[in-house]
């Protein structure tokens, strides 16, 4: 396998769904090409940095606006349902 | 600076400098089932016998991660929250149609992208298209390839994190961007990636792969060593 090819399993390998037969290729390519090392493992990090980021609270107005349209709809529904 | 509210990197611990990792080694990621906690079932049983607490509870627990996926898709704030507020509602008056097959959050997250898809194609009728294929691999070669030293994510206080991450995937073009959000950020299988945009899988691979390059190319210049901090 040659870099072009690294390239194009580069996900599936980081998701670990390549066949093992070519992910053997792509680890020995990987043993004697650094700058390939580098390109999967900036890769797999950037997969992990944004896996791995967490939402923020949400802003106070959103929250308002969104429960206030949720109760709304609750009330709505509860109205229509027979006593 | 767009929308650097968003995102928030989580500070993670690595293995200590120095001791042999697998850096290469696969690291198949994490299912979406790890996104809800046990009790969600009771609660979606609850608010499907007409328990709006309980109903109110689930919003409560999943607005901030809903917010942040229309955000992601929409990149735009007012898109964003409308597209959250319909989600809901929608996910309320449809809740008994709800099987029960998947994860109540993997339903809500389809039922929001979906509505946050409909707002940026009506916003860019001309630059949204999941249609166009995407041949040759002319793209994939990196332009940039610089040592980021070791570990980026401890070399950043967590808003600067935030900020870097909210900037690049700005940039990221939207039906790259889509792709990237459902797969690696709300950690959907890559069948029900497909089955939101409608797509193929082969398709969502392809624009999957370049999105990782294409975002690790643009961290590159953030997290060089030495780089623009």
């Amino acid at each position: 396998m040659n870099c072009q090819g690294v390239l194009r399993e580069i996900s599936d390998y980081i998701d670990g769904e390549l066949e093992l037969s070519i992910k053997q290729e792509l680890e020995r390519h990987l043993e004697h090409c650094e700058d390939c090392k580098m390109v999967v493992d900036q890769t797999r990090l950037t997969v992990d940095v944004f896996c791995d980021s967490k939402p923020v609270e949400l802003p106070g107005e959103v929250k308002s606006r969104l429960h206030d349209a949720l109760r709304r709809k609750l009330n709505e529904k509860a109205l229509r349902r027979p006593s | 600076m767009l929308c650097a509210t968003f995102i928030q990197a989580k500070v993670r611990m690595r293995p200590p400098i120095g001791l042999p990792k697998p850096l290469s080694a696969p690291n198949p990621h994490r299912l979406s089932s790890t996104v809800a906690r046990d009790d969600e079932h009771l609660l979606v049983a609850a608010a499907k016998r007409g328990d709006t607490h309980a109903f109110e509870e689930l919003v409560n627990r999943y607005e901030a991660k809903i917010f942040r996926l229309t955000m992601n898709i929409t990149r735009n704030h007012e898109d964003a929250e409308d597209a959250m507020q319909d989600a809901f509602l929608k996910s309320y008056a449809h809740l008994k149609d709800f099987q029960e097959d998947s994860r109540f959050y993997t339903w809500l997250v389809r039922i929001a992208a979906n509505e946050a898809l409909m707002r940026l194609r009506k916003r860019r009728p001309n630059q949204f298209s999941l249609d166009e294929p995407i041949e040759g691999d002319e793209d994939l070669m990196p332009r940039e390839l610089e040592d980021w030293g070791p570990s980026p994510e401890q070399r950043f206080a967590q808003t600067e994190m935030h900020e870097i991450l909210s900037e690049v995937i700005d940039k990221l073009e939207p039906d790259f961007r889509v792709v990237f959000v459902l797969r690696d950020v709300e950690e959907l299988s890559t069948e029900e990636t497909a089955k939101v945009l409608g797509i193929s899988v082969p398709a969502v691979k392809s624009r999957l792969l370049r999105a990782r390059l294409k975002l690790r190319q643009k961290l590159n210049h953030y997290f060089r060593q030495g780089g623009t901090n």
